[in-house]
């Protein structure tokens, strides 16, 4: 009989447990003075993005703290690492808002802001916190087209915590054996494709890496097809209307079968799923001629210090050119280059218990002595701030030629929620190019999918 | 005799592929750990030491392969003791609709394990007070393990003889002691397979516990493995192929330690 | 639950191990046998049955992980299931994971489980060691780290095959995505199948064994004769787990990513790029069902075939 006895206390037992009663509840409510703040990134010490995570942990946390001691605040704050795929993090942080749950300070790709407003995860800064964060300092130093990807409907919902832009990376060692000059500056599509075709003669192995296909994801639109579109004057969203088979996305079709179907590209490259890795390898073992990819490359990839296909050289051997217009003036809003931005945000939880002090948090992360801290000992990437970036980006050419030159240019993608299914579309589109088919079919398949992804033929625009 | 011989040979060379077969694809995994920068390309290792010193010097690595072995073993304890039992009772009493409500389990089993169930036991979880804590997580992981466990282990139990039961109750034994001295020693190289399954199940599993626990610091180590890229997305491969070894070494340990102490078969003891 | 000793009605009512029909020898009884089974139904009614009845409800909605379907999900009825199956994507998808499945589980995982276990069925030491142990590691090693494994075996610039067979460049995971998936999930799975014949195998009893080779029966007929029709019921046990877990892998996507062009791109796998690449949840729980709809009809035809040769 004991024995059996015991058998129900088991049961009762993993009965509790399962039915939850064994709680242990989450801690950010403040108790008296004591003020509790959590802050959470896509970063982790140790793994993606360490030298943010630490900055976070050892640099801002401290300091907040100490300054919130000074006022006679009582105020803790918490990182939660993450660190995961952009994908993952996107689900996970959509689950916990959707719970109101989440961290007080997050922050989101400012591709996501769109639908997480639509879904309520997040609301206008206005809202959450107070007039405060409209009239916060350092709006000022922001460019407008900054800005504008903190916005939604008319909305700040966020505050900018960088941008990046696009360029054409080129060998300067290949060029120079292919007779090409070493301030190459191409000024149309043509010039792009005759540089290939030298440095092609002269046993370059790929001469042109322009990401295609649906293996290297969001790299293939944000580093291939949505520049060339705006290089053709076209934009995947216009006016509140989708952009269906026009005539740029014929164009920028058109040179992907140019460049893979005249064996000026490595076709297979495309397809693995492994493929972005191996063009970084390949740029770096010099077996690429020219790459169009983000200031990532420069930073992250071919850096010499930390890159992780490091080019010792970078300096001296590694060119950077605009991304120029099909030909001069035929680019977007006219323009004779162009380029495509993104960039992430940091926004404060509608959940959170304590909006003001999240905000104070947030806008101390963005401050310009966060900021130079943030991006000192080689961690330099191109703040939302101008005057912090005038200041850090001095001896830095690559992100001062993109902060000057190319963010002028530059375009964003639309922030809204089936962006991610219109961009797999337009990745399928060059896949199939680059399969062979003639991009005006390609371009008209694309058309017919975007109908079902955004709701019927309505949406769609073909000017 | 040459019959003999040939077959000795046919055996010996189907042996060699088979091990071949199996091994290759490891080279790398003993290989590149202890090359400076490796590649996805094996070479002879130049035997560095220094990504073991940066996996240890990693704050979240040694701490996340503990959190895998308490989620683990948890998950493999409550599996083992509850499918037991409940295959047990399952295997001798008839209970109506016993075999339906197995196979409609197992179905909705593989429902749970995909992409798709995330959502609902995301708000589970929510619901019930079970997020960031690694009890709730080992229960509803042990949840989608058990009705597997149950057939595979109902299987086995039906197939044990029943006279030891039928001999100790005659001695008075009640049938939780019929289960624990005479079931359990029967089936144990079974219960040992299962644990072993269990285990290996909840060791990759990486959705769940990411999406279920906020702290890093009880987060698993297939979570941290995710973290191990840089911000591009770019595997850090010598991180990736370091703690990818310290990481593979508990499991490894855990079949040598169960294959020597229970033998590591479905049906192992009485033979008939 | 008065009579705890005393026996329940219902004692032995036939003889031998009749599989699906149970003697009540430790004298369970029937309120006994419903508190043992209790633990275990709980945890599986909350933990699993509830969120998988969720799932077939989400089917039914356009619900999505962010934007406007996020905040007010609308019932949708069966737009999303005929959505799912008028999209060829869905069908490639179909087919392939019917390749994926009876090309690495029920013939390569089945027949090479079987074969090694009958190579080993009378060894001891070392050899049958050092085999199991490395069919079992690649069964129980984390699937992030085995990606990587495969990777960089047949990767094709610096893979380890290419280099060994002399044929750099060959690729195999762009040329022969299916062949590569369907070997990687064979190596990868085999382990179940040959632990469970293993296991089978010691209960075939040897005397019968040794009576036909006596009669001057080959290798083959006492494998048809004998050993098959013992093993009959473990043997579609192994493939049912095995087609059902095969049918439900996401292995793939770790090697492949679907791809090329969707030329890997099996259930699982497609489910996961609905679901959660583009945030499709109520499109991604319907073709869940599709597949739990499969999946039934997977074990029904097992079960079917188990009852015909009893």
């Amino acid at each position: 009989m004991a024995l059996r006895k015991r058998s129900m206390g088991v049961v009762a037992v993993i009965t509790a447990a399962g039915l939850g009663l064994a709680a242990c509840g989450q801690s950010s409510g403040g108790e008296g003075d004591a003020i509790e703040l959590t802050i959470t990134q896509n970063s982790i010490q140790g793994g993606k993005n360490a030298k943010t995570a630490e900055h976070i942990a050892d640099w801002v946390i401290p300091q907040f703290e100490a300054a919130q001691k000074a006022k006679g605040k009582n105020v803790t704050v918490k990182f939660v690492p993450s660190g995961v795929d952009d994908e993952q993090y996107k689900t996970k942080l959509s689950l916990d808002l959707k719970s109101g749950k989440g961290a007080d300070v997050i922050d989101i790709d400012g591709i996501w802001a769109g639908e997480f407003a639509e879904a309520g995860y997040i609301k206008p800064l206005s809202e959450v916190v107070g007039p405060e964060a409209d009239s916060w300092d350092g709006w000022a130093q922001i460019p407008e087209a900054v800005q504008q990807m903190a916005a939604f409907n008319d909305k700040k919902y966020a505050l900018p915590v960088g941008t990046d832009g696009r360029v054409l990376y080129f060998n300067k060692t290949l060029f120079q054996q292919a007779g090409l000059p070493a301030d190459w500056q191409p000024t149309s599509w043509q010039e792009i494709l005759d540089a290939g075709a030298k440095l092609k003669s002269s046993g370059v192995p790929v001469p042109i890496q322009i990401n295609a296909g649906t293996a290297m994801g969001e790299a293939t639109s944000m580093q291939g097809v949505l520049p060339l579109l705006a290089g053709a004057g076209g934009e995947v969203q216009q006016d509140g209307k989708w952009t269906g088979a026009s005539q740029p996305l014929k164009d920028a079709l058109g040179l992907y079968q140019k460049i893979y179907g005249g064996g000026l590209g490595d076709p297979r490259l495309q397809q693995e799923a492994k493929g972005r890795d191996k063009s970084f390898q390949q740029f770096a073992e010099g077996k690429i001629g020219i790459l169009m990819e983000g200031d990532y490359f420069w930073r992250g990839v071919v850096n010499p210090k930390e890159g992780v296909a490091p080019m010792d050289d970078r300096d001296q051997a590694v060119g950077y050119a605009m991304i120029p217009a099909i030909e001069p003036g035929k680019g977007l809003r006219g323009q004779d280059f162009v380029s495509m931005s993104g960039g992430a945000l940091r926004t404060v939880n509608p959940n959170s218990k304590h909006p003001k002090e999240a905000f104070e948090l947030l806008a101390f992360t963005l401050s310009p002595e966060a900021l130079k801290e943030e991006t000192k000992d080689g961690n330099v990437r191109i703040t939302p701030r101008t005057d912090v970036n005038k200041e850090i980006l001095a001896g830095e050419p690559l992100l001062t030629y993109i902060s000057e030159k190319v963010l002028p240019v530059t375009a964003y993608r639309p922030p809204v929620a089936v962006y991610p299914q219109v961009s797999v579309a337009l990745q399928e589109a060059t896949a199939a190019v680059v399969g062979g088919t003639a991009p005006d079919q390609a371009a008209a398949d694309y058309q017919k999918k975007l109908e079902g992804i955004v709701g019927g033929a309505g949406n769609i625009t073909t000017p | 005799m040459t019959r003999f011989v040939l077959g000795r040979i046919g055996f010996y060379t189907l042996v060699a592929v088979l091990l071949a077969f199996f091994t290759i694809p490891l080279l790398w995994l003993v290989t590149a750990p202890f090359t400076s920068d490796p590649t996805y390309e094996v070479k002879v290792p130049d035997f560095t030491l220094d990504n073991f010193r940066a996996v240890l010097e990693h704050p979240y690595a040694l701490p996340s392969l503990w959190n895998s072995v308490v989620l683990s073993v948890g998950s493999a304890v409550l599996v083992v003791v509850m499918a037991a039992l409940a295959a047990y009772a399952l295997s001798r009493v008839r209970l109506p609709g016993r075999d339906a409500l197995l196979y409609a389990l197992l179905l909705l089993s593989s429902i749970i394990t995909g992409t798709a169930a995330m959502v609902p036991l995301f708000q589970l979880a929510v619901e019930l007070n079970l997020i960031d804590s690694q009890l709730g997580l080992i229960l509803i992981l042990t949840g989608g393990l058990l009705p597997a466990a149950i057939f595979m282990l109902k299987d086995f139990m039906d197939s044990t003889p029943k006279s030891y039961e039928e001999s100790a109750r005659v001695f008075g034994a009640s049938p939780l002691q019929i289960v624990r001295h005479v079931v359990v020693p029967l089936v144990r190289p079974g219960l040992a397979t299962i644990a072993v399954w269990a285990v290996a199940n909840v060791w990759g599993n990486f959705l769940m516990p990411y999406l279920l626990l906020s702290d890093v610091e009880k987060q698993p180590a297939a979570v941290i493995t995710y973290t191990l890229y840089t911000e591009g997305g770019q595997a850090n491969l010598s991180m990736l192929s370091t703690f990818g070894l310290l990481y593979s070494i508990p499991v490894v340990l855990m079949y040598l330690f169960v294959s020597k102490k229970y033998g590591f078969r479905f049906h192992g003891g009485i033979k008939r | 639950m008065a009579q705890a000793i005393s026996p329940p009605p219902e004692v032995v009512r036939e003889d031998g191990p009749a599989r699906g029909d149970s003697t009540d020898a430790a004298g369970l009884g029937r309120v006994r046998a419903a508190v043992f089974v209790a633990p275990a139904l709980l945890l599986i009614a909350v933990f699993l049955v509830f969120p998988a009845l969720w799932v077939l409800y989400l089917g039914l909605t356009n619900y999505r992980l962010t934007g406007v379907a996020a905040a007010e999900p609308q019932f949708v009825g069966l737009d999303n299931f005929i959505a799912a199956v008028t999209t060829p994507a869905f069908w490639n998808s179909t087919w392939l994971t019917v390749e994926f499945v009876l090309g690495s589980a029920v013939i390569g995982q089945a027949v090479l489980g079987f074969t090694i276990a009958w190579l080993m069925r009378d060894r001891r030491g070392t050899l049958k060691r050092a085999v199991e142990g490395l069919v079992i590691l690649a069964w129980i090693l984390p699937s992030a780290i085995v990606a990587f494994l495969w990777v960089a075996l047949l990767d094709r610039d610096s893979g380890t095959l290419n280099a060994m067979l002399g044929i750099p460049g060959f690729a195999w995971l762009l040329d022969h995505p299916m062949l590569s998936i369907i070997i990687f999930n064979v190596w990868r799975g085999t382990a179940f199948s040959m632990m469970l014949y293993g296991a089978a195998l010691g209960n075939v009893p040897p005397s019968h064994l040794e009576s036909a080779r006596l009669a001057g029966a080959s290798s083959w007929q006492q494998l048809r004769d004998v050993v098959f029709p013992h093993i009959r019921g473990h043997i579609l046990t192994n493939l049912l787990l095995i087609s059902l877990w095969t049918f439900n892998d996401f292995g793939p996507f770790l090697l492949t990513a679907g791809g090329p062009d969707g030329r890997s791109e099996v259930l699982a796998v497609h489910v996961y790029k609905v679901a959660l690449q583009a945030g499709e949840l109520g499109h991604g729980a319907a073709v869940s069902t599709v597949i739990l709809l499969i999946n039934l009809v997977v074990a029904v035809f097992y079960l079917r075939l188990l009852r015909s040769k009893k």
